[in-house]
């Protein structure tokens, strides 16, 4: 018998003495009450576990089991649906098992087990495959087709198949047999260890942006498929906002949803929304396409450290199959006080701001594990990372924040001044960027044209050089101002007011289209451009405000339904009308 | 069989430790003897091997290494509840202290309590009318919702508790048997302890209260206990008897400065300000213990005060409750000083829950019409105020005048209301579609033509006709005065 038992307990952490049967990140039931826990530390002498679970009422002497494998998570169809907390655990039949509050120890398989799946093999007697190729799909949800993937490292030629047919998740599904004549049983679901990034053919580079419907990002600061932005900002700033509007309205085919240490009725309102909420593409509701691990700030530390990776795994499980991805991640800053937190029990030697020296090269290997990729199977999928921070105090300069810009080539920078003026989406466009841009210009060049681009440009200087305006204004008020300064203060505020601020809450303008954006952009600008030429020409910037057109301008994102776009030409038309007349008059 | 333990190993600050304790649990409650009779109670810290360290929730003051027995009580600090804990007074560890007894429990419950599965997290939406306009328009409150106040020594922090305690409706709810209080004190002054039990008294609710005291010179220890306490006393009223429970805690600045002093007696890293690296985790096993269940009628919702030291929002402990509670109450010093009554800073306060508990069905349908309408004209009110405090008022546009002229009504009239006025929703909404009367229409740019023409224009006319009104009056008293001028 083993002698692998509890000495040490403090928090989350838990020690054993004197054994050499764990391995280094090796998963195992501790105590009588078999809470889930990891080995982070192994010494000729003491072990230390991290425990997933509350420790409360852990006695020293209770046994410690291992299970010889990784944290691994379970995958297979009924991913998507559902929710977990941060070790996969559903948190569906938790609350039948367990009631409303979550008790310890209570061990459910990740995915239903006896549910039947109506499966389509791909594959016949034969056939030889490689890790990664499809041999069977199933329809997931109404929307999503599971793809079954054969499981790395293991390939060979098809030696005996079931027919089609409905089949629960342990059916063997086929058996292969390897060149040197081993056989393989393959299941209709796989296991794969979170903290290893799931195996790709190649990684490319991505021209394709991951369309958000939401202008100041599509438009100003786009992201690609399979890149990483984060998006900083104090409490309040509207991270999460942002976070839930990208989840709703962004065009990937799938959506992780990792709730890393948040409120827990945030929760409870994504779950209550996404189920209600009507995909405008398939017609169905939101969560046919969506996962979420939910692991709220009071649930354990340890668990939520690992809620990052399991939302990657299971991102990565579904890129394999040749799907667009997009992972959401609120917020990265609690992972990694997370991992500041059971660093700190450890006694490590602690960097900046207590943080454990690892931190930015944890970062960087999870913001890497994003990406466009052909898989092994040969098809093309990617991950799209969208990571929240909340730095302490609102102060970008701390350690999470500068070191998740070193990983992401996406800064949407949210701004707590805008937030108070209720200007949502709350992201300043001045501390903001994206290094996307230059590589996605081809393809909104095809797309849209060439004058989509110039138009951005032309609206980024108007507000660079509104900057520079305020300044003064600030000082001195605005009516000093020569009249074409003026004029880039009114066209300024339309842009802010009219484009970049954008109600979640409003029918038309929670999500709009590329087309509309570029519209919308071609009028304000088209406004600008004609009152320029009326102010050259010595008359006053009042007489063009007093036309009202500006106001007309800033509610068109209300006035114009997204799919009445030929609106736009009697803007056009009204601006020359009313401003021709203004000419009249003094000519 | 009960195991006496004698003597003890070491003695730091509010830690003892003992060597060669078997079959001792992580967290369990021990009970210590000293020699003259009293009995303290402890709680299990950590664990290494036979070695315990253990915290002494009263203090260690004149204990030694041999005048002590300790007993292990086998289970985790529960808290013994029944219905009869409404009315009663405890103190931060859960004893009764107002002579009356100790309760006899229909259960205990482990006071760390557990987690909710957010499955089974009914999302909150039904609001919490307060009576105070600035809150229930700007940032509503709402059943299940945790919002701190966020204030400084000297404001009126606990005034604006006690009226929303003593003014809190619940829209739906029948029958007052189902609303309660429980208040948590944290190294509080026993005046201020005194001051919110009285004015409980005075609005004749004491019946409906349950009453934690930790006071300023109470053990830390048992301080950092206090919000457990309170917060499952408040979760058996909820969850197990139905009552829509309203929690104030205050201070949790002092709370988390006795976590402060207790982690660095462990010899804890420490994080920001020396505070522990756990503070966020252990913040919101206290804060996410707010909210209501599927299936279960009451509610818990929070209402902590934390002052924060210096007035500094960025301070550790506002800045990590922050970013776990559904939003904030700010506190103005300026506003304060100026005799406005609830300062509250409208900008910095925020009610995240607010959105989906308001418009029709809940509140009115102009509600997020008119409260996202002020606070974009509040903005502009700051700017024009920054404007003027360089150029002089004398100087501004008289577009920027308006804005100054709206941001002094607003002030008066509508943040600031009397400690005893109870405002319903329908007054709120009105007075501020009549403030907003005091700008032109084209300048109310957050709002549909539709929801205008139905609030807008009458609360314009109500406004000019009262504005009509008291200047005729004025005129009236002018000439009353000049004619007693002439008479005199």
């Amino acid at each position: 018998m083993r002698n692998d038992i509890v000495f040490g307990i403090n928090g989350p952490v838990v020690t054993v003495r004197d054994t050499k049967s764990f391995s280094m990140m090796e998963m195992v039931f501790v105590g009588e009450k078999r809470l889930i826990g990891e080995v982070i530390h192994v010494e000729d002498e003491i072990t230390t576990i991290q425990c997933y679970e509350e420790t409360t009422g852990l006695k020293p002497g209770e046994p410690v089991e291992g299970t010889g494998s990784l944290m691994t998570a379970m995958l297979g169809p009924g991913i998507l649906d559902n929710i977990f907390d941060g070790i996969e655990r559903p948190l569906k039949e938790l609350e039948k098992t367990s009631g409303a509050f979550i008790a310890k120890g209570s061990h459910v398989s990740s995915l239903d087990e006896e549910k039947m799946w109506d499966i389509i093999f791909k594959v016949q007697i034969g056939d030889t495959l490689e890790s990664g190729n499809i041999f069977a799909v199933c329809p997931e949800t109404a929307i999503i087709e599971h793809r079954f993937l054969v499981p790395y490292g293991v390939s060979g030629k098809v030696v005996s198949i079931k027919e089609n047919g409905k089949y629960c998740l342990k059916d063997i599904a086929l058996v292969l047999e390897a060149e040197d004549g081993t056989q393989h049983e393959i299941k209709f679901y796989q296991q794969w260890p979170i903290r290893t990034p799931r195996p790709v053919q190649k990684k490319l580079e991505s021209r394709v942006p991951l369309i958000t419907g939401q202008r100041v990002i599509d438009t100003l600061f786009p992201i690609a498929k399979g890149g990483a932005a984060a998006i900083p900002g104090g409490f309040g700033a509207g991270k999460t906002m942002t976070q839930h509007q990208l989840a709703k309205w962004c065009d990937a085919d799938i959506i992780i949803y990792v709730g890393c240490g948040e409120r827990g009725n945030e929760m409870s309102q994504v779950l209550e929304e996404f189920a209600a909420l009507i995909d405008p593409k398939s017609g169905r509701p939101m969560t046919d396409r969506t996962v979420l691990i939910a692991n709220t700030s009071n649930m354990p530390v340890a668990a939520r450290e690992a809620s990052i990776y399991t939302g990657i795994t299971l991102a990565e499980y579904y890129r394999d199959m040749g799907y667009h991805v997009a992972v959401m991640a609120d917020s990265t800053s609690r992972w990694a006080e997370a991992l500041r937190e059971i660093s700190g029990r450890l006694e490590e030697m602690p960097a900046e701001e207590g943080f454990p020296a690892y931190l930015p090269s944890r970062l960087a290997e999870f913001y890497e594990r994003a990406g466009l990729a052909e898989t092994l199977g040969g098809q093309e999928g990617s991950i799209s990372i969208i990571g929240a921070v909340s730095p302490a105090g609102n102060d970008f300069s701390e350690p999470v924040t500068q070191n998740t810009k070193r990983f992401t080539r996406c800064f949407w920078a949210l701004d707590k001044s805008l937030a108070y003026a209720r200007h949502y989406p709350a992201i300043n466009w001045t501390d903001s960027y994206s290094e996307y841009q230059q590589d996605l210009q081809p393809w909104y060049a095809a797309h849209l044209g060439m004058d989509f681009l110039r138009y951005r440009q032309r609206m980024a200087a108007v507000l660079q050089e509104e900057n520079k305006l305020m300044e003064i204004v600030r000082l001195i008020g605005a009516d000093v101002l020569p009249d074409d300064q003026k004029l880039v203060l009114e066209t300024a505020k339309a842009i802010r007011v009219g484009f970049l601020q954008q109600n979640a809450f409003h029918q038309e303008d929670s999500y709009v289209s590329l087309e509309k954006q570029m519209k919308m952009m071609q009028v304000i600008l088209y406004l600008d451009h004609k009152a320029k030429q009326i102010v050259e020409r010595g008359i006053p910037i009042s007489a063009v405000t007093e036309t009202g057109l500006f106001e007309k301008v800033v509610k068109m994102k209300y006035d114009i339904p997204n799919n009445r776009l030929e609106m736009f030409d009697s803007y056009i038309k009204e601006i020359d009308e009313k401003l021709e007349a203004i000419q009249g008059g003094t000519v | 069989m009960i195991i006496k333990y004698v003597g003890l190993k070491e003695i730091r600050g509010s830690l003892i430790v003992l060597d060669h304790v078997e079959d001792v649990s992580f967290e369990e409650v021990v009970t210590i003897e000293l020699d003259n009779g009293t009995t303290r109670q402890g709680r299990v810290a950590q664990i290494e091997g036979d070695r315990v360290t253990i915290q002494v929730f009263e203090g260690t003051r004149g204990m030694a290494l041999d005048n002590t027995k300790i007993r292990l009580a086998g289970h985790p600090m529960e808290l013994p509840l029944a219905p009869e804990i409404l009315g009663r007074v405890f103190n931060g560890s859960g004893k009764p202290i107002d002579g009356l007894g100790d309760i006899f429990p229909e259960k205990r419950m482990d006071i760390n309590g557990s987690s909710i599965n957010p499955v089974s997290r009914l999302y909150p939406q039904n609001y919490i009318n307060t009576g105070i306009s600035s809150i229930d328009t700007l940032m509503t409150l709402i059943r299940g919702q945790k919002l701190p106040i966020f204030t400084g020594s000297g404001m009126k922090h606990n005034e604006l508790a006690v009226q929303i305690a003593r003014q809190a409706k619940i829209a739906d709810v029948d029958g007052e048997d189902d609303f309660c209080i429980v208040f948590a004190a944290m190294g509080v002054k026993q005046d201020v302890a005194e001051y919110f039990r009285r004015s409980f008294d005075e609005s004749g609710v004491l019946s409906h209260v349950v009453m934690f005291l930790n006071l300023a010179n109470d053990p830390i220890i048992e301080r950092t206990l206090t919000p457990r306490c309170a917060l499952t006393a408040a979760e058996y009223l909820a969850f197990e008897l139905g009552k829509h429970v309203l929690v104030i805690m205050t201070d949790m600045t002092s709370y988390c400065e006795a976590l402060r002093e207790f982690s660095s007696s462990k010899g804890e890293i420490p994080g920001r300000k020396g505070y522990p690296g756990y503070l966020y985790s252990d913040l919101a096993s206290i804060y996410e213990r707010a909210g209501m269940i599927h299936g279960k009628k009451g509610s818990v919702t929070q209402l902590p005060i934390l002052s924060m030291p210096n007035d500094d929002v960025t301070h550790p402990v506002p800045d990590l409750t922050g970013y776990i509670t559904e939003g904030q109450i700010q506190l103005d010093r300026d506003l304060d000083n100026a005799g406005v009554y609830p300062p509250i800073d409208v900008f910095a306060s925020l009610s995240r829950l607010m959105k989906d508990g308001i418009g029709e069905g809940f509140t009115r349908e102009d509600h997020s019409a008119v409260s996202s309408q002020l606070f974009a004209s509040c903005s502009k009110v700051s700017e024009a105020r920054s404007l003027a405090s360089v150029i002089g008022e004398e100087e501004l546009s008289p577009a920027d005048k308006r804005y100054i002229e709206f941001g002094k009504v607003f002030e008066n009239s509508f943040i600031k209301q009397g400690f005893y006025e109870s405002r319903t929703i329908e007054q709120s909404l009105d007075l501020g579609w009549e403030l907003l009367g005091y700008l032109p229409r084209a300048e109310l740019d957050r709002v549909d033509d539709e929801i205008l023409d139905k609030y807008y224009e009458p609360a314009k006319k109500r406004l000019e006709a009262r504005l009509e009104a008291q200047k005729s009056k004025e005129q009236e008293n002018e000439e009353e005065y000049e004619e007693l001028e002439d008479e005199i």
